[in-house]
C-alpha cells in the first residue's frame, strides 16, 4: 500500500506538464510587479514587501495559491470524476445563498464574508461548472445534436449563469459563455458561433453606421452594409453547406445585380431609399431557397433561408432593444465604445484614462515603480480590473506585448494538453479551462485597449484579490493534476 | 449531422487561431497606443505632472551713487482651487480677508468667466486675490487650514525709497492678456513692468522662474516630487540696476516743479547718463503697489493735467531760442556767417513786409552777442541768406534737406533711443512738408520761424538737453540713457557710442562763447553760479497762451559735467523760471548740495504755483 502511493506520487511529478507550472509562475511573477507598480504610493514611497500594502498583501495570496495547488496534484485524480456533480450541487446552493447573505459591495451582492475574509463564489463557479459539463458531455451515449442532451447541457451552465446575473455580478457571469467555444470542440455545429459573430457584427455596423447618409441616396449607410452582409452571408452559406449548388450563384447573380443597378439608378437619376429594394431582395432570396428546399428535398437550404430572416429580423429588433429597452447608461456605454459619443469624462473616462496611461508607456515604458497614471489614480480599479495599464505604462509595449504572448502560450499550451487527454472528461475540461481563461484576457485587455465594452472581470494571475487568483488556481492545478494521471489506467470507466 | 471524430480534432485548430487572432489584434492595437502616438503621452504629463512656479526676486534699483531707489517686499496672494474648494465657511473667509460677501461672489464668478479668464481650470490654482500685505495676511493664515482649496503663494511686489522718480522707474502690474499671447514666459498673474525703467529692461529685471515638477494625483492633491526633483529648475534672480540718476538732484527737480507743468532733464554729457528726468506734475510711485493700485491708476489716468504722461520724452514743445545754437552753428558749418559776419536788428527782422520782432539791443550784432542777447533777426537773416543762396543750393527744397540734415544730425526730428518706452521723435520739417502745405510755392521768409525754434518745429525736454550736451561736448553727444549699469551685463553699446554732428568743433566753441556771454551779460545773468562757469541759453517759446519758459544749458564750461534742460509750460520769459531753476540744479549737482541763499531760492520757487485752469490739455 506504501509503496504504491510512493510510485503514483512520483508519476505526478513526472508526468505533470512542468511547461504550464512555468508559465503559471511567470504569470504570477509579472503579476506581482504589476501589483506593486498600481498600488504604490509616491507620498509615502513604503515598502512594497510589507502586508499593509497590496503588493505585500498579493504575496500571501500567491503563496497560498502555491500550496492550493500543491494539495490539488496530491489529490487523488479520480475524485474530480466522481464528485463533479457533488461540487456543483454545492456550488449552485452556493451561488443561490450568496446575494442573500452578501453585504451590498457598490451594488453587487458577491462577496460572502467568512471571519476576515470574504470571497466571490462566482470565481469558484466557473470550475464547478468545468467539472459538471465535462462529466455529463463525457458520459456514455452523450449527443449534442440530440435535443434532450443539448438542452441538458445548456442548462448546466445556464443555471450558474442566471444565479450570478442575480448577484449583480455581469461580468463573471458572461464568462460562461465561454463553455460554447467548448461545445464547438465537442461537436456543436460552428453555424452557431458564426451566427454569434454574425449577430456582433450587425449590431456593431448597424449601430455605427446608422446615422450616416451615402451621399446623394437617402439609405443610412449601416442599413445598407447590413442587408449587403446578409446577401452576401446567405450565398456564402450555400455555397459552403450546400455543395456544387447553382443557387449561391443566382443569388448572387441577380440580388447583387439588382442591387448595384437601383444603387446606379438612385445615385444618378433619381435619388431614393435603397433599402427596400434591399429588403425586396432578401425577402426574393428566401422565397427562392424555401422553393429549392421543397423541390430538392434539402433541409440546409431551409434552415439558411430561416437564417436570413432571423438576421433582418435581429437587426431592426437590436435598434429596437438599444433604443428602447436597453438602460440609458448601457446605451452611453455601447455608443462611447463604438465611438458614437465622445464623452472623455463620464462614461469615457475610465476607458480614456486607461489609453492614456498605456499610451504614454511608450516602447519600453517608464520603468518599475516609475508609472505616473496607475498610481495617482487617474485610472480607477487600477490594480484590479485594469491592472494591464500598469504593465502597459511601467513595461511599455514590449512588456504588455510579451504578457498577451505568455497568455497565448498558455492557451495554446492547453489546448495541447487538452487534445492530449485519453478520456473525453479531460478532454473537455482542459478546453472549458483555456475557453475560461481566454475569455477573461480577450474581454479585460479588451476593455482597457478601448476594443470590448467596459466589463469589470479580472486578468488572470494579475488582478489583485485572493477570489480571484484562487479561482484560476484550483481551474487550472485540477486540470493539470487531471492530466498528469493521463497514462494511468483507469480501474472502471 | 454528426462529425467524424477527425473532423472534431482539427476544430482545435480553428480554436488556436481565434486565441492567436485575438492576441494579434490586441498587439496591433497596443502598437498604434503605445508607439505611433505621442499623444497619450502629452496627455499623460498633463495630467500628472503639476508645474509650480518658483518666482524668482526682481532686481534691484539703485541711484548712481548705489542708492536705493526699489526693492522687493514680500506679498501674499490667495490662490483658489476650485475643485477642492469644499465646505468652505464663506462667511468666516471673508471676514479674514476683510472683503464683502458681495465681492467674494463676483471674485469667484470672474475666474469661473472664460472669456476673462482663458486659462480658467477647475484643478489648478487660480488667483483669488492678490497683494495682501504681512499685517493683512497674518489673520487670515491662521485659518487657512480650515479654507480647502484655497493656498497662498508668497510673492514679492516693489517697494520704493522715496515718493520721486515715479514716471522714470515705472511700475509692474499683471500681465496683460496681450503680454501673454506675445511672449510665453508669462503666465495669467504674473507681474511685468508696465512704464519707465520697470518696462524698458524687464528681460533683466524679471530673471528666470524656476520650475518644480510635483506630481499630482487624480484629485489634483500633490503627492511628491517628479523624479526626486531632478528635473527641477531654480530661480534665477533679476539683475539689478544701478541708473545714472542722482537721487537728491531728481527730488529737488521735483521740489522745483511743485505747481507748474513742464519738465526738467539733466544729461552727464561725457557719458550720456541722464543724471534726472523730472516730469511735472507728478506723482508718490507707492500708490500704485498694493491693492489699491486699480483705483489710484484710473485716478491718475483721469486726471487732467495728465500726470501719466512723461513730458521729459513724451512732450513736444516749440524749443524756442535754445534752437538758435543749432541755428548758427549750421550756418557756420555750412559757410552761410562766420563770427565775424554782422546783421542789422532795428527791433527785429524786417523784410519785404514780414516782420519777426526782437527785443531792444545794440545795432549790427555779430554771432556771439547776437547768441548773448538771443537776437532773433540775427538768426531770421542767416536763415534767409541760406535758404536763398541759389549758388549754393539750387532750389529752396535743397537748402531745406541740407537744414533738415544737419537738425537731425544733432538728435532732432527722430527718437534719440533713450531707454525708456514711449519717447516721442519732436517734429523737424522737411522740404516735401512744406511742399504739401504751401503747394510747392514757398522760400526762406515762408518758414522764418523755424530759424528761432518756433513754427514747425518741435523737440521734447530730452532733446533740448541732449543739445546741451552735444554743445558741451563740442559736436558730439551719447545717446542718453537712464540705467548707467546692469549687474552682469555690458551696456548695449548705443549707450556707448559717440554720434558726431555734422558741424566741426571750431564752430562749436564760437556758440559755447556766445552762450558763456549770456551768462555772463545777456539774457541768462540768473544762471551765474559762483565758482562754476556755466554756459546757457534762454528760450521764451510763443505759444497760444502765456510763452514757455524754457533754458538749456551746461556747466562747467570747459569741463562740462552737467548739460539740462528745462521747460516749464506757460512759465513766461525764459529768465522766469527756466534760468533760475537751471542754475539751480546745476549748483546742487556740482557742489553736491545748495547755498543756503539758493535753498532760500528753491523754497521760493517751490511755492511759487502756476495757474493752468482745469481745462482739458
Amino acid at each position: 500500500m506504501e509503496r504504491q502511493r510512493g510510485e503514483k506520487e512520483k508519476g505526478v511529478w513526472r508526468s505533470l506538464d512542468w511547461w504550464t507550472i512555468l508559465l503559471y509562475m511567470a504569470l504570477l511573477a509579472f503579476g506581482w510587479i504589476s501589483i506593486c507598480g498600481a498600488s504604490y504610493d509616491f507620498d509615502q514611497g513604503g515598502d512594497i514587501f510589507s502586508f499593509e500594502a497590496r503588493s505585500g498583501m498579493q504575496i500571501i495570496w500567491i503563496a497560498t495559491s502555491f500550496a492550493l495547488g500543491l494539495v490539488l496534484l496530491l489529490l487523488n485524480d479520480q475524485i474530480y470524476e466522481t464528485f463533479a456533480y457533488v461540487f456543483y450541487a454545492f456550488m449552485l446552493v452556493l451561488l443561490f445563498v450568496t446575494p442573500f447573505v452578501a453585504p451590498d459591495i457598490k451594488g453587487s451582492h458577491s462577496w460572502i464574508k467568512i471571519g476576515p475574509f470574504s470571497f466571490q463564489s462566482a470565481e469558484f463557479a466557473k470550475c464547478a461548472t468545468a467539472l459538471a459539463l465535462a462529466r455529463f458531455m463525457s458520459s456514455y451515449g452523450y449527443d449534442f445534436s440530440h435535443w434532450k442532451d443539448c438542452l441538458a447541457t445548456l442548462t448546466i451552465i445556464f443555471v450558474p449563469l442566471g444565479l450570478i446575473v442575480l448577484q449583480s455580478e455581469t461580468g463573471s457571469a458572461l464568462v460562461f459563455l465561454s463553455f460554447f467555444l467548448v461545445l464547438y470542440r465537442e461537436g456543436m455545429t460552428g453555424s452557431v458561433l458564426f451566427a454569434g459573430v454574425a449577430a456582433v457584427a450587425y449590431f456593431v455596423i448597424g449601430v455605427r453606421y446608422g446615422e450616416v447618409m451615402m451621399g446623394y441616396i437617402p439609405t443610412s449607410v449601416g442599413e445598407f452594409l447590413v442587408l449587403g452582409l446578409v446577401i452576401l452571408f446567405t450565398a456564402g452559406m450555400v455555397r459552403v453547406f450546400c455543395g456544387k449548388s447553382p443557387v449561391a450563384l443566382h443569388i448572387m447573380r441577380y440580388g447583387g445585380g439588382l442591387v448595384a443597378l437601383v444603387l446606379c439608378f438612385s445615385w444618378w437619376v433619381i435619388p431614393f431609399d435603397v433599402k427596400w429594394v434591399m429588403l425586396g431582395v432578401c425577402a426574393g432570396m428566401v422565397v427562392y431557397l424555401c422553393y429549392v428546399a421543397l423541390r430538392e428535398h434539402v433541409a440546409r437550404y431551409f434552415y439558411i433561408a430561416l437564417f436570413a430572416v432571423g438576421s433582418v429580423g435581429f437587426f431592426y429588433s437590436a435598434d429596437y432593444v438599444l433604443n428602447e429597452v436597453l438602460e440609458p447608461h448601457q446605451r452611453v456605454r455601447i455608443n462611447v465604445l463604438l465611438g458614437l459619443e465622445d464623452d472623455p469624462s463620464g462614461a469615457g473616462y475610465n476607458v480614456n484614462q486607461a489609453k492614456i496611461a498605456i499610451g504614454s508607456g511608450g516602447l519600453r515604458g517608464k520603468g518599475f515603480l516609475n508609472g505616473t497614471q496607475t498610481k495617482l489614480k487617474y485610472v480607477p480599479e487600477q490594480d484590479t480590473d485594469f491592472i494591464f495599464c500598469t504593465v502597459g505604462e511601467e513595461e511599455g509595449f514590449w512588456g504588455a506585448a510579451g504578457v498577451l504572448l505568455l497568455f497565448l502560450l498558455l492557451t495554446l499550451r492547453l489546448i495541447h494538453l487538452a487534445e492530449r487527454q485519453p478520456y473525453a472528461f479531460g478532454r473537455i475540461y482542459g478546453y472549458s479551462v483555456m475557453s475560461v481563461f481566454l475569455f477573461h484576457v480577450f474581454i479585460n485587455v479588451g476593455m482597457v485597449l478601448g476594443l470590448t465594452p467596459v466589463i469589470g472581470i479580472p486578468l488572470p494571475f494579475f488582478s489583485y484579490g485572493g477570489s480571484s487568483l484562487w479561482g484560476f488556481t484550483i481551474l487550472l492545478f485540477v486540470f493539470l493534476r487531471i492530466d498528469a494521471g493521463r497514462n494511468l489506467v483507469r480501474r472502471n470507466d | 449531422m454528426a462529425k467524424s471524430k477527425y473532423d472534431l480534432e482539427k476544430r482545435r485548430y480553428v480554436i488556436g487561431a481565434v486565441a492567436v487572432g485575438i492576441v494579434l489584434v490586441y498587439i496591433v492595437r497596443l502598437f498604434t497606443l503605445q508607439v505611433m502616438s505621442d499623444d497619450y503621452k502629452k496627455n499623460a504629463d498633463s495630467n500628472a505632472l503639476l508645474k509650480r512656479v518658483q518666482y524668482p526676486s526682481r532686481g534691484v534699483i539703485t541711484d548712481r551713487h548705489g542708492r536705493l531707489l526699489v526693492y522687493n517686499q514680500p506679498s501674499y496672494d490667495i490662490m483658489v482651487v476650485m475643485s477642492e474648494q469644499e465646505g468652505v465657511d464663506t462667511l468666516d473667509l471673508c471676514e479674514s480677508l476683510g472683503i464683502t460677501k458681495d465681492f467674494y461672489v463676483r471674485r469667484m464668478a470672474e475666474i469661473k468667466d472664460r472669456r476673462r479668464n482663458p486659462g480658467y481650470s477647475r484643478y489648478t490654482q487660480q488667483l483669488f486675490m492678490s497683494q495682501l500685505s504681512s499685517e493683512e495676511f497674518c489673520v487670515f493664515q491662521e485659518k487657512l487650514f480650515r479654507f480647502h482649496g484655497f493656498y497662498v503663494q508668497r510673492r514679492s511686489i516693489r517697494q520704493y525709497q522715496s515718493p520721486h522718480a515715479a514716471l522714470l522707474l515705472g511700475d509692474i502690474g499683471e500681465v496683460s492678456p496681450a503680454d501673454v499671447e506675445e511672449d510665453d514666459y508669462y503666465q495669467n498673474g504674473d507681474f511685468i513692468g508696465k512704464q519707465g525703467v520697470e518696462r524698458a529692461y524687464e528681460k533683466q529685471l524679471r530673471g528666470e522662474k524656476g520650475t518644480q515638477i510635483l506630481l499630482r494625483d487624480a484629485r489634483g492633491r500633490i503627492k511628491g516630487r517628479y523624479k526626486g526633483g531632478q528635473l527641477d529648475t531654480k530661480p534665477v534672480p533679476g539683475k539689478n540696476l544701478t541708473l545714472g540718476i542722482d537721487r537728491e538732484l531728481q527730488a529737488l527737480g521735483e521740489r522745483l516743479m511743485e505747481g507748474k507743468l513742464g519738465s526738467i532733464v539733466a544729461i552727464e554729457p561725457a557719458t550720456g547718463e541722464v543724471l534726472c528726468m523730472v516730469s511735472a506734475p507728478t506723482y508718490d510711485p507707492r500708490i500704485l503697489v498694493g491693492r489699491q493700485r486699480g483705483k489710484n491708476h484710473s485716478k491718475l489716468h483721469h486726471d487732467h493735467l495728465k500726470p501719466l504722461l512723461n513730458r521729459a520724452i513724451m512732450g513736444q514743445f516749440p524749443p524756442g531760442s535754445t534752437f538758435k545754437t543749432t541755428q548758427a552753428l549750421t550756418f557756420l558749418q555750412e559757410g552761410i556767417i562766420t563770427p565775424e559776419t554782422a546783421f542789422p536788428c532795428y527791433g527785429g527782422f524786417i523784410c519785404r513786409g514780414l516782420k519777426v520782432g526782437c527785443h531792444a539791443h545794440a545795432s549790427p550784432v555779430k554771432l556771439v552777442p547776437a547768441v548773448g542777447t538771443s537776437c532773433n533777426a540775427y538768426f531770421c537773416w542767416g536763415l534767409y541768406y541760406m535758404f536763398g543762396n541759389r549758388k549754393k543750393y539750387k532750389t529752396v527744397q535743397e537748402a531745406m534737406t541740407v537744414w533738415k540734415d544737419y537738425m537731425v544730425s544733432m538728435g532732432f526730428g527722430y527718437k534719440l533711443g533713450v531707454d525708456l518706452p514711449g519717447e516721442r521723435r519732436g517734429l523737424i520739417p522737411n522740404a516735401p512738408f512744406y511742399d504739401k502745405a504751401y503747394r510747392g510755392s514757398w522760400n526762406g521768409l515762408t518758414v522764418i520761424s523755424i530759424s528761432i525754434g518756433q513754427g514747425e518745429v518741435n523737440a521734447t525736454p530730452l532733446q533740448i538737453a541732449n543739445l546741451g550736451a552735444t554743445i558741451a561736448n563740442r559736436g558730439y553727444f551719447i545717446t542718453p540713457h537712464v540705467v548707467k549699469q546692469i549687474q552682469g551685463e555690458t551696456l548695449d553699446t548705443l549707450y556707448t557710442k559717440r554720434r558726431y554732428t555734422m558741424v566741426e568743433r571750431r564752430h562749436y566753441e564760437t556758440v559755447v562763447q556766445g552762450m558763456r556771454r549770456a551768462v555772463l551779460a545777456g539774457t541768462c545773468r540768473k544762471a551765474d553760479i559762483p565758482g562754476i562757469e556755466v554756459c546757457g541759453k534762454t528760450g521764451t517759446a510763443q505759444n497760444r497762451g502765456q510763452d514757455h519758459s524754457v533754458f538749456m544749458g551746461f556747466a562747467p564750461m570747459n569741463d562740462p559735467k552737467i548739460a539740462i534742460a528745462v521747460y516749464v509750460e506757460n512759465g513766461g520769459w525764459g529768465a522766469d523760471y527756466g534760468v533760475p531753476l537751471g542754475a539751480l540744479m546745476m549748483e546742487q549737482y556740482l557742489n553736491g548740495k545748495l547755498s543756503p541763499e539758493s535753498e532760500k531760492k528753491a523754497e521760493m520757487y517751490q511755492q511759487r504755483h502756476i495757474d493752468y485752469g482745469t481745462a482739458e490739455r
